[in-house]
């Protein structure tokens, strides 16, 4: 029996896995999520990436995340391509920065907007 | 000559709380509400948050804190009656309600508001509050200002890295400087559980092999002009470092998660009374405080383990705010909170009667199969620790039917 911690969300329930010939016996979860958080984290255990990301011109950083959970073994892969990269404003929020990263197929995206080189200078004075 | 403004309503603190506090109030019909924010941009800690997990509870879908603020910050601009006044400090507010505040576009200006909420949110404890011993070398650096540091303004602090203190931004500061390139040697925690949550310390340390060394501190700081190494020894019982056991980690940044304090300088000028099992006000289940027309909410109230939290709890006090402005508050009858067994704090501190209240409590130490008991109620912990809140919706009819107070406490647990 293994036991797992869930991480989708913050509740940290705590999962049981059990192995019963071909099949998982999956216990402790609180939500439907926690059944496929654990069937994943025995099997193929993925996650979602999030970092910043270089603006042209400007003096901050834009943040970003995966779309969707990535395998785990593509994440250091993931940050390689994620600091190669330049981005030029404005960006909006959800904007793609990134198709495919890392060759998963799931696009990397902006998670805040920057309009220009002085947005982050204080307008109202 | 100060001006002086009349207002409905003062918001102090454009983070996650005071948004959703001034949104609430202003749906709930205020009409004139100045939401005063001393940085250049609203958001509070959510821009530098990148990481995601926030949003499960309140919005239903998983967000990073840029998305999270970012929600807020659109219902603002759909609610007129809401003047947001960023780069505005508040200097004074008094226990009649002015607000005074300075910023470069205005001035000095007072505001005199029928109700006020507090939102100012809390800040790091830094090393000083720790009396680490040692050198002063540059790269020792709180996690907080680490975080703004790397995902705001995109520097590297250093090449390898020991964390003190397992709380969930230093957890999270662990994988940052990972995935960075920084090598992470150590997290070390004092007490001989962590204060994070459970998914921190696995997505953030055993993802990345980095090993948490519980029951540890750092006892010594080394390096004259930059962090050379720490020294870390485990501690006793009584939390005193055996330093015969110590040994010495190289490493030229060392990051500090050592706790978070409520911000309440503001408030004690209001003459708002504060519990010290929080460090924020004592409040009711309407969030107003021992200052009449004073309203707290968010961090400067209790240190939350979730923002989803915070912006539940600040609606909340936005609606009673606006409720006190229409006459409709009635703050009166209460029964004060007991912590008795393995209970550290539970917000609020004044339960009114005749109506259910949901209270954020929190453990003392870690145990398990644990009975709650809240007056007449119960409620079965399989694991409580004192780094995740337990919630518990009190009802009318559990509450003692006689004045006096209510009893919370933890019963039966093991080890």
């Amino acid at each position: 029996m293994t036991e797992l911690i869930c991480t989708v969300c913050p509740m940290g329930c705590r999962v049981r896995v059990e192995q019963d010939e071909a099949e998982l016996i999956i216990t402790g979860n609180r939500c439907p999520r926690g059944l496929t958080y654990a069937r994943e984290e025995i099997t193929a255990p993925k996650r979602v990436l999030t970092a910043v990301v270089q603006m042209a011109g400007g003096d901050r950083m834009l943040p970003a995340k995966t779309m969707t959970a990535i395998p785990k073994e593509k994440i250091f892969p993931a940050m390689e391509e994620i600091k190669a990269i330049t981005v030029r404003p404005p960006v909006t929020i959800s904007q793609v920065l990134i198709e495919d990263l890392a060759g998963t197929g799931v696009p990397f995206v902006a998670t805040g907007t920057i309009l220009s080189d002085e947005e982050s200078v204080n307008k109202d004075g | 000559m100060l001006k002086t403004k009349e207002v409905d309503l003062v918001v102090v603190g454009a983070g996650p709380a005071g948004m959703a506090a001034a949104v609430a109030a202003a749906e709930a019909g205020v009409e004139e509400i100045v939401l005063l924010e001393r940085q250049a941009e609203l958001g509070g800690i959510l821009p530098q948050c990148i990481h995601n997990g926030f949003g499960l509870r309140f919005f239903k879908e998983e967000l990073t804190g840029p998305e999270y603020a970012h929600r807020f910050m659109l219902e603002l601009t759909k609610h007129p009656g809401i003047k947001v006044k960023t780069a505005a400090m508040v200097v004074t507010i008094t226990p009649e309600r002015q607000v005074v505040t300075t910023s470069a576009a205005e001035g000095l200006v007072c505001y005199q508001a029928r109700a006020v909420i507090l939102a100012m949110g809390c800040r790091e404890r830094p090393r000083g509050a720790i009396n680490i011993p040692g050198t002063r070398p540059a790269g020792v650096y709180t996690a907080g200002s680490l975080q703004y540091l790397m995902n705001i303004e995109g520097f590297l602090p250093g090449r390898t890295a020991v964390i003190l203190g397992s709380g969930d931004i230093g957890l999270i500061m662990a994988r940052r400087l990972t995935l960075e390139g920084v090598q992470v040697k150590a997290v070390l925690e004092l007490m001989p559980y962590s204060n994070g949550l459970s998914r921190n310390v696995v997505q953030c340390l055993e993802d990345f092999q980095i090993p948490l060394y519980l029951s540890h501190t750092v006892t010594a700081i080394y390096g004259e002009k930059r962090v050379e190494k720490v020294r870390m020894a485990p501690v006793d019982a009584n939390l005193k470092p055996v330093e015969e056991k110590g040994f010495d980690l190289d490493c030229d940044t060392l990051v500090l998660s050592v706790g978070l304090i409520p911000e309440n300088e503001l408030s004690l000028q209001a003459d708002v009374e504060l519990d010290p099992a929080t460090g924020g006000p004592v409040v009711d289940s309407f969030y107003h405080t021992t200052t009449e027309g004073i309203f707290a909410c968010g961090n400067v109230a209790h240190v939350h383990d979730v923002v989803d939290d915070v912006s539940t709890e600040s609606a909340l006090a936005g609606q009673m705010a606006a409720a006190y402005l229409r006459g409709e508050l009635k703050t009166d009858r209460w029964l004060a909170v007991k912590a008795g067994r393995n209970i550290r704090s539970v917000v609020p501190q004044r339960i009114m009667v005749g109506q259910a209240t949901p209270l954020y409590i929190r453990a003392a130490f870690p145990e398990k199969n644990a009975l709650l008991h809240v007056g007449q109620g119960e409620s079965k912990q399989r694991v409580v620790s004192p780094g995740e809140t337990i919630y518990y919706t009190v009802k009318p009819e559990e509450l003692p039917a006689a004045d006096g107070f209510v009893e919370v406490s933890l019963e039966g647990g093991e080890g």
